[in-house]
């Protein structure tokens, strides 16, 4: 038998896959790479500061590929997975804007078209029944089943003993009493299977890896649809939601400063095209300005990134703005807390 | 007469971050034959990592990689035929 796995990662798939390859079914995963999780972008990010340390921002996915000895293909579904899942969740979102179930059906819609390529009859996940408030309660397992056309050819093995037998299990090529009945949050269950398999590295649970459950990326988001249209909303831009601290100026007019070196140093990496900010002696964070702002709206986004500055004390303080070889210099005042916060998104 | 293990073919995935070095890395493996070596340069400490696991998981040998100045680094590995 052949069985194919959304491979996280995380320890829970991984267990999942070891279950599997214990009673000697072939595994494969697929790891399908949105855009929103949060340890791909502490990648892209913090590069300079992890020189020298390689383990901090290698691929889980990849890792996990390795201890099982298995190939683990790496799908980029990023544009598709926003416009389709994110921006036009059928069955709504959960706290944030996490499309849980949606996003489940996409990427077992995708894994079941790549088991029939690859020949791989069962496809299988790490879920648990119980462990998770939006996608992981039973009616949202059954549902994310039929929905995504794996009926009966869907495998939880860390949870089969509390679920309808797939056709593998029924027809005794996969052995369901030799698969897991767990439930419900706790992880006592895994860590002791964990222990059991040897499997001594792997990243925290997730779930908090997530930007979409993530109520500050959400409230941007939420803020960047109103503002633009879903329509208008693309990929690129939701990467700069994952950095800086977010000002809305107005209709079409954003300021994003950063709130470290890092990340400065990434918005300014990416700031062609658009107005860039500093104060003029560079100890403070850079900005980068979304829109076209005239002089008032010039000057608010001076006194922010005076605010945020080493400066922010003085009485005035010199901000340079500058786009595509333009240069503007303002001497203003540094915002006050409560006009920087009431502009905060 | 090329050394057994000099590469049959280089990428420069140096800017990339992971895992797109690796993406690239199997797009260009399927272009060669098994025996033959792949030479990846690049600049994300991450190839360290997940190049290994990459090879490991897909049956590929991992031959080792070699430091340039300027933090980046050139890693080699050998195609198997085990899978895709």
């Amino acid at each position: 038998v052949k069985a194919l796995g959304l491979l996280s990662g995380g320890l829970d798939s991984t267990l999942a896959a070891r279950l599997l390859q214990e009673q000697g079914v072939e595994v494969e995963g697929v790891h399908f790479s949105t855009g929103f999780c949060k340890v791909d972008h502490r990648r892209a990010l913090a590069r300079p500061r992890d020189l020298g340390e390689p383990r901090r921002v290698r691929h889980e996915a990849l890792r996990a590929g390795s201890d099982l000895e298995a190939p683990v293909e790496i799908v980029d579904v990023a544009e598709e997975f926003l416009r389709e899942v994110v921006l036009r969740p059928k069955h709504g979102y959960g706290s944030a804007m996490n499309p849980c179930v949606d996003c489940r059906i996409f990427m077992l819609k995708k894994a079941a078209e790549l088991a029939g390529e690859r020949g791989a009859e069962v496809v299988f996940t790490g879920e648990v029944v119980g462990q998770r408030p939006m996608s992981q309660y039973r009616a949202a397992l059954d549902l994310i089943e039929d929905e995504s056309g794996l009926s009966g050819r869907l495998l939880r093995p860390l949870c089969a003993q509390h679920l309808e037998p797939t056709e593998a299990e029924r027809t005794g090529r996969i052995d369901r009493s030799r698969l897991e009945g767990i439930n419900g949050r706790s992880r006592r269950d895994q860590i002791a299977m964990a222990k059991r398999y040897e499997i001594a590295e792997f990243p925290a649970p997730s779930g908090g890896c997530c930007y979409l459950a993530d109520p500050n990326f959400a409230r941007r988001l939420r803020d960047l649809v109103t503002d633009r249209g879903r329509d208008a909303v693309g990929v690129e831009d939701i990467l700069f939601l994952k950095v800086g601290r977010h000002f809305r100026l107005g209709p079409g007019l954003k300021l994003i400063l950063g709130r470290d070196e890092p990340e400065s140093r990434f918005l300014e990496e990416r700031s062609e095209g658009h107005w860039t900010c500093r104060v003029a002696d560079r100890r403070g964070a850079l900005g980068r300005v979304d829109g076209n702002p005239d002089r008032d709206g010039m000057e608010s986004i001076a006194r922010l990134a005076a605010r945020y500055s080493a400066r922010r004390q003085e009485p005035a303080v010199e901000v340079l703005l500058w786009k595509d070889g333009d240069e503007i210099a303002l001497a203003v005042p540094p915002a006050d807390d409560r006009w920087a916060r009431s502009m905060l998104v | 007469m090329p050394e057994p293990m000099d590469p049959t073919a280089r990428i420069d995935t140096r800017g990339l971050y992971c895992p797109v070095p690796i993406l690239r890395t199997r797009d260009r493996l399927r272009w060669l034959d098994p025996g033959e070596v792949l030479e990846v340069f690049s600049d994300d400490p991450a190839i360290l990592e997940d190049m290994p696991a990459f090879c490991r998981s897909h049956g590929h040998h991992y031959l080792g990689h070699v430091e340039e100045a300027g933090k980046a680094w050139r890693v080699r590995l050998q195609k198997t035929g085990k899978h895709r």
